[in-house]
């Protein structure tokens, strides 16, 4: 079945609260939709958005207080995927969850798509901020954290940066605004899979990892609280997103430790694989073993599980 | 002007009768745009100032005393100051950014353009010490190339008043738009020459001196040095008009080609590059409506310097007798 030809059907939408079986099916269908797309694109990245699908699957579908039906509800919780490069991961849950049909997927970065390359907020609505040029998201989390206080709303806020994006001085800038501000609704995700796109020359040879070591601790010492988890597990990130919200005070930064290209056996950890369009046989491998892993976790395969909401 | 100027006739062209320059009260648009900002806020619930900490220099100060729980300090961190700009926007909130041009224009110009500019938001990017005058600070300080740069971005509305009563009117429109707004303040006490019976409009040139020799077109504060050398002009018995174009975008193409078919000479005048400015946004109008024999005053293709605003203006010809000169060039060459 080509991407275009799906129906919402595959979606399965359970809403908020989904139970963590759910949530595990949730995310292999996320990443078959995710390689269909780029496949059918014939360009996008693919790295970042198998790093980051459990986060936003978790996000979507367990935490956020979002409604497909009106994307632009004032109280609505706000998500902002700062590492815009990922925007597919992002494309493909907002359609599992019915911001969108599925089979939209198929005009990822083709002309006149409401699926640009780059999130763009002004193309698709639910899209919280227009992303891409790296660094940038924090600060608009900031901003609207700031507005749902001065608002009395009780929205929260969630950005999700990339560990290289990281780099960039203005996540920093926002980062020191954030912690003096005492803006406790908002938490940042780092997805940290521990390679940017290329890397750079080391004295051992050339290294493509650790960007920026440590950021748990560079988050503490800009007067965050700080907590790990383990970005793949679901029941490790919906205890990550409770640590956040239960903390008073402070933001908080959630260090979720990732794998890039996670999810498909010849792109996990691969560079290489930061952009990189599968071809039909890469394809098919993928698709096999993402039909293993939801046999693994009781599913069928290609078919989804879940009641409409 | 000491006469009242004569009215055109010409649809495409809005008058207004402006106060004699010598003799008129000095105030400083940075001082009047603190004041005005307390005032729109008593108006406009969602009005917010963000600083990025320079209050005391663009007279945000004003604001933060008055209204200080709308006021929000964002420290040395202008690519954050954009972007929580863009955060607050997107909760319905206006902010209105004090920030100098350079810090606003330069440093954060990325971020206007992806979290400002390209989503539309609703954020008032205030650039306070444009151009030359910026007080004895020197090239960093300085701005010769910001109306270039908000007016090639798409979306922009960008926005030069000429005194502080137009800057008042002006303040108006810009809560009256919901999109991103550039407006270019200046540092120093100058002449308010517009009555107050002024109404400033988005994209409305105004034409201020009647006359059919030369026109003289011109944006900001100067302005008010054009209208002197309307003056200067006149001795000699050369009729000048004067077009005021307080918005570069979106340019008023009609009031420029009116007053080019009306004169066939144009001298364009600004405090700010030759190049991409106003003087390149009247050239590129002319080329194709109009051709039209034109002169641009304003910075050469180099940077600013600290010094004195005498020998600032005597040094990069923006003066009213450099204006006069160009006028009487241009008109030479028309023969
Ligand atoms: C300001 C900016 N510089 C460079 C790029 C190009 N770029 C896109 S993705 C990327 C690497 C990002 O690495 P990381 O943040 O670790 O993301 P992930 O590993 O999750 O893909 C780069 C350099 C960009 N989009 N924006
Ligand atoms: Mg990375």
């Amino acid at each position: 079945m080509t991407i275009a030809e799906q129906t919402d059907e595959r979606a399965g939408r359970t809403g908020e609260g989904a139970s963590l079986a759910e949530l595990d099916r949730l995310s292999i269908e996320a990443r078959r939709l995710i390689l269909q797309s780029i496949h059918t694109a014939g360009a996008g990245h693919v790295g970042g958005p198998l790093s980051c699908a459990d986060l936003l699957v978790n996000l979507y579908f367990d935490r956020l207080r979002v409604d497909p039906a009106n994307p632009g509800w004032p109280e609505r919780d706000r998500c902002i995927l700062s590492k815009g490069h990922s925007s597919i991961a992002l494309y493909a849950v907002l359609a599992l969850r019915g911001f969108l049909p599925v089979a939209e997927l198929a005009t990822f970065d083709a002309a006149d798509s409401r699926l640009q390359g780059h999130p763009d907020m002004t193309a698709l609505p639910g899209l919280d901020m227009s992303t891409g040029s790296l660094g940038q998201g924090l600060s608009p989390g900031v901003g609207m954290a700031l507005g749902a206080r001065l608002r009395g709303l009780p929205f929260r806020t969630w950005v999700i940066v990339g560990d290289g994006e990281i780099q960039e001085g203005q996540i920093w800038e926002a980062a020191f605004t954030a912690a003096r501000l005492g803006l406790d609704t908002l938490c940042a995700i780092v997805d940290y899979n521990r390679l940017p796109q290329f890397g750079w020359p080391d004295p051992g040879g050339f290294t493509r990892t650790e960007p920026v070591d440590d950021p748990t601790g560079k988050f503490r010492a800009f007067g965050w609280h700080a907590v790990e988890c383990d970005g793949h597990d679901h029941a490790a990130i919906r205890a990550a997103f409770d640590a956040a919200e239960a903390h008073p005070g402070q933001p908080t930064c959630i260090v979720a430790h990732t794998v890039k290209g996670k999810g498909i056996s010849f792109a996990e950890g691969d560079y290489l694989w930061h952009a990189k369009v599968p071809t039909a046989s890469d394809l098919e491998l993928a698709g096999t073993e993402l039909d293993a892993r939801l046999a693994g976790i009781g599913g069928e395969a290609g078919v989804g599980q879940g009641e409409d909401a | 002007m000491s006469a009242p100027t004569t009215t055109t006739h010409d649809s495409r062209l809005t008058t207004h009768d402006v106060r004699p320059v010598a003799g008129a009260d000095l105030v400083p648009l940075r001082d009047a745009w603190g004041e005005r900002l307390v005032e729109l806020a008593a108006e406009y619930p969602d009005l917010l100032v963000l600083d990025g900490d320079l209050a005391n220099s663009t007279r945000a100060d004003i604001f933060a005393a008055a209204v200080p729980d709308r006021f929000f300090e964002l420290g040395i961190a202008e690519q954050n100051l954009l972007g929580v700009a863009a955060g607050l926007a997107t909760v319905g909130y206006v902010p209105w950014i004090s920030t100098f041009v350079p810090f606003l224009a330069a440093r954060a110009l990325d971020q206007i353009r992806v979290v400002v500019a390209q989503p539309h938001l609703n954020v008032k990017m205030c650039g306070s010490y444009s151009g030359i005058l910026t007080g004895k600070t020197g090239k960093t300080h300085q701005s010769v190339d910001d109306l270039a740069i908000f007016r090639a971005m798409p979306g922009v509305v960008t926005i030069a008043p000429a005194d502080a009563t137009e800057l008042r009117s002006a303040m108006a429109a810009m809560m009256g738009h919901d999109g991103p707004v550039y407006l270019r303040l200046t540092r120093d006490p100058s002449p308010v020459v517009f009555g107050p019976g002024y109404r400033f409009e988005i994209g409305r040139g105004v034409l201020l001196h009647d006359g059919g020799d030369v026109a003289l077109v011109s944006t900001g504060v100067q302005t008010v040095r054009v209208l002197d050398a309307a003056e200067l002009l006149a001795a000699e018995g050369i009729a000048a008009s004067v077009l005021h174009l307080p918005t570069l975008k979106p340019l008023d193409i009609d009031a420029v080609v009116a007053v080019a078919e009306r004169c066939g000479a144009v001298v364009t005048a600004e405090d700010h590059s030759v190049i991409g400015g106003l003087g390149g946004a009247v050239a590129e109008t002319l080329a194709e409506h109009r051709p039209t024999r034109m002169r641009r005053v304003g910075i050469g293709d180099t940077f600013g310097e600290s010094a004195p605003n005498d020998f600032l203006l005597e040094k990069h010809g923006l003066t009213p007798r450099h204006v006069a000169e160009a006028a009487r060039a241009v008109l030479a060459a028309k023969g």
